[in-house]
């Protein structure tokens, strides 16, 4: 098992490597200066040329596409993330300020894919073909297709504008006032869990009836097991080795949903301030949270991995 | 011995065409998708012609008005007909989402069976990059793809083609390793036949169903993630009408007018619902097994 996270880390390793690589890349290999994305447009045609090249000394561009990389590579290992065009001030504190937000509502989402997902999941493949199952089959394909922000807005309008229940949009820190912030939350959270949430279920489900034709759970039933033991211990269990795997892969989703749904309730978290740098063509930002977000994507698989080794003596022994 | 197993064989495949069209068309949510998604792709066709108004001029003597007897589903803040340019905007959705798999199916494939084929640290190069994709939410990445490029048609399929090409890549790769260890590959390979050969001929058909099943979902998903881009304001830009962009517009005036909002968003919802529940049918029509992988 230890050689399997071993390699599993060193496998993260490169391929956090290989990230950087790409968006320090996508940024540079485009045909226009990379002055211009530094500068706005106005300000680079006022100057002359001695000035451009000047500046192109101070940020470092009059060096090669490698001495270039390895500089800006070893700032963000210094926890420096470069400065902002539009701002002028170092972006690294700005995006690190946003983050808790983002990670707020994403975990919530994320918690409630597991506890509302999987059983209602479990009861649809037990029952399967009777009324629970085509209730929650049907709600579940409409879950993984509802587009969030469209689900955001018909939820606005009932609750916020109509029956004036909760808030419109913001987000207040839950240390200043936690109650106004549960309210804040509850539509967000919502609108960003139920593709997690539906998937889960689905996947649950599918699991389930996998592992249900097995020999060891007709044995088990054969054996005169209550149904909660043999669902629960001998199916369920093996069951959630693959949802566990997917659920490792929904970070990435669930980070892409909090873009538009920061948007839509003007929540000031990262992915909101992705959408406004990119409007803003601020690219040291761009640069920074796409940096940050797939750090975050490539460790939460790396921890699905060793969770998953962990669980499936399979893995762990191979 | 020999004429018992070929006579056997004949009605078997007969009934796995028939066995397909049983099970795919047994649910009813399987094939009320088919119907969304024909009448969808006709839309998409003879909309120019059919829309009751010109869906980019401005009638600002009949602007913002909700659903009447002659805008049925009311009018923009320019007085542009709701309706028409639903119509009109399952083109963008259409042409987007057919250009961004197509493009990404092929390029995905291309790695993937590159890298299954050659193996070694070809396999280790590809499948590390893939990853590193696969790192980036897909909305995010054809957001910045966006953003450097421009929000033109192109940019927007080979930004989300980007986004969407490492599940093809797996996919392929996962496939063809496995395929390659079947028994007829090995006695293919035992009569004579080349690489290439083995290749085309018994590994890359094996993959197909499963590919059919990843493609139909992926043209849901990509439409939903184009409709995400022009929700922001990134995708198509106005006046061509794009339903995501149609939702935000209409968001302003959400207290007043819902419907703005409502109904572009409704239509994105019925067609994403179709491609999902057909890409279900087809999966389980196709191959059951691939549950659990797609």
């Amino acid at each position: 098992m230890f050689t399997h996270i071993l390699r599993r880390l060193v496998q993260a390793i490169i391929v956090l490597l290989i990230v950087t690589m790409l968006v320090f890349l996508i940024v540079r290999l485009l045909p226009s200066d990379p002055i211009v994305l530094y500068l706005s447009q106005t300000e680079v045609n006022v100057m002359n040329d001695e000035q451009l090249d000047a500046l192109r000394h101070e940020f470092g561009l009059d060096k090669s596409l490698p001495a270039q990389y390895v500089e800006w590579f070893g700032n963000i290992l210094h926890g420096d993330f470069g400065r902002s065009i539009l701002k002028r001030i170092p972006i690294t504190h700005d995006i690190f300020a946003r983050l808790p937000i983002t990670f707020h509502l994403g975990i919530l989402a994320f918690i409630l894919s597991f506890v509302v997902g999987i059983p209602v999941g479990v009861i649809s493949a037990v029952r399967r073909g009777r009324w629970q199952d085509t209730i929650a089959t049907f709600l579940a394909n409409i879950g993984i297709t509802i587009p969030s922000f469209w689900l955001a807005i018909i939820l606005v309008y009932i609750f916020a504008l109509k029956l004036d229940w909760l808030p419109v949009q913001g987000y207040t820190s839950p240390v200043t006032d936690f109650w106004l912030n549960t309210r804040q939350i509850i539509l967000p959270v919502f609108c960003m869990c139920i593709f997690p949430v539906a998937s889960s279920a689905r996947q649950t489900r599918s699991a389930m009836l996998e592992v249900m034709h097995q020999d060891y759970v007709r044995t088990a039933w054969s054996k005169g097991i209550t149904e909660q033991v043999v669902i629960f211990k001998h199916a369920l269990k093996n069951a959630l080795i693959p949802v566990i795997t997917l659920k490792g892969m929904s970070f990435s989703m669930l980070i892409g949903g909090s873009v538009i749904i920061e948007t839509v309730f003007n929540i000031p978290g990262m992915g909101r301030l992705a959408v406004t740098s990119v409007v803003n063509q601020d690219y040291a930002y761009v640069q920074g949270i796409a940096l940050i977000v797939a750090f975050v994507v490539v460790m939460g698989n790396l921890a699905t991995d060793i969770i998953i080794s962990w669980l499936d003596p399979r893995i762990r022994y191979a | 011995m020999l004429t018992l197993n070929s006579a056997a064989a004949v009605p078997a495949r007969v009934s796995e065409t028939r066995r397909f069209f049983k099970v795919f068309f047994s649910r009813g949510f399987v094939v009320f998708g088919m119907v969304i998604i024909l009448g969808f792709i006709i839309l998409a066709i003879i909309s120019p012609y059919i829309t009751p108004y010109d869906p980019d001029v401005p009638d600002l003597a009949a602007r913002l008005s909700n659903p009447s007897a002659a805008h049925w589903l009311g009018t923009d803040t320019i007085g542009r007909d709701t309706l028409s340019r639903i119509m009109v905007g399952s083109r963008t959705s259409l042409v987007i989402g057919l250009g961004a798999v197509t493009l990404a199916a092929i390029l995905g494939m291309g790695l993937g069976l590159m890298a299954a084929y050659f193996g070694g640290w070809v396999y280790t190069v590809i499948m590390r990059f893939v990853d590193a994709l696969m790192a980036f939410p897909m909305i995010l990445l054809a957001l910045m793809m966006v953003a450097l490029m421009g929000s033109s048609i192109i940019n927007v399929i080979i930004a989300l083609a980007v986004g969407g090409l490492a599940g093809y890549a797996r996919l392929m790769a996962a496939q063809v390793l496995s395929i390659k260890e079947n028994d007829y590959v090995l006695a293919a390979r035992s009569l004579g036949s080349g690489n290439f050969r083995v290749m085309l001929r018994h590994v890359f058909p094996n993959t197909v169903p499963a590919l059919i099943v990843l493609i139909t979902m992926a043209l849901g998903g990509t439409i939903l993630a184009e409709a995400g881009l022009s929700f922001l304001g990134l995708g198509i830009q106005e006046p061509t009408a794009a339903w995501g962009g149609m939702v935000n517009t209409g968001r302003q005036y959400l207290l007043s007018y819902p419907i703005l909002s409502i109904a572009p968003g409704g239509a994105i919802m019925l067609v994403v619902f179709a491609f999902n529940m057909v890409g279900d049918g087809l999966r389980d029509a196709l191959d059951p097994r691939l549950r659990g992988i797609l």
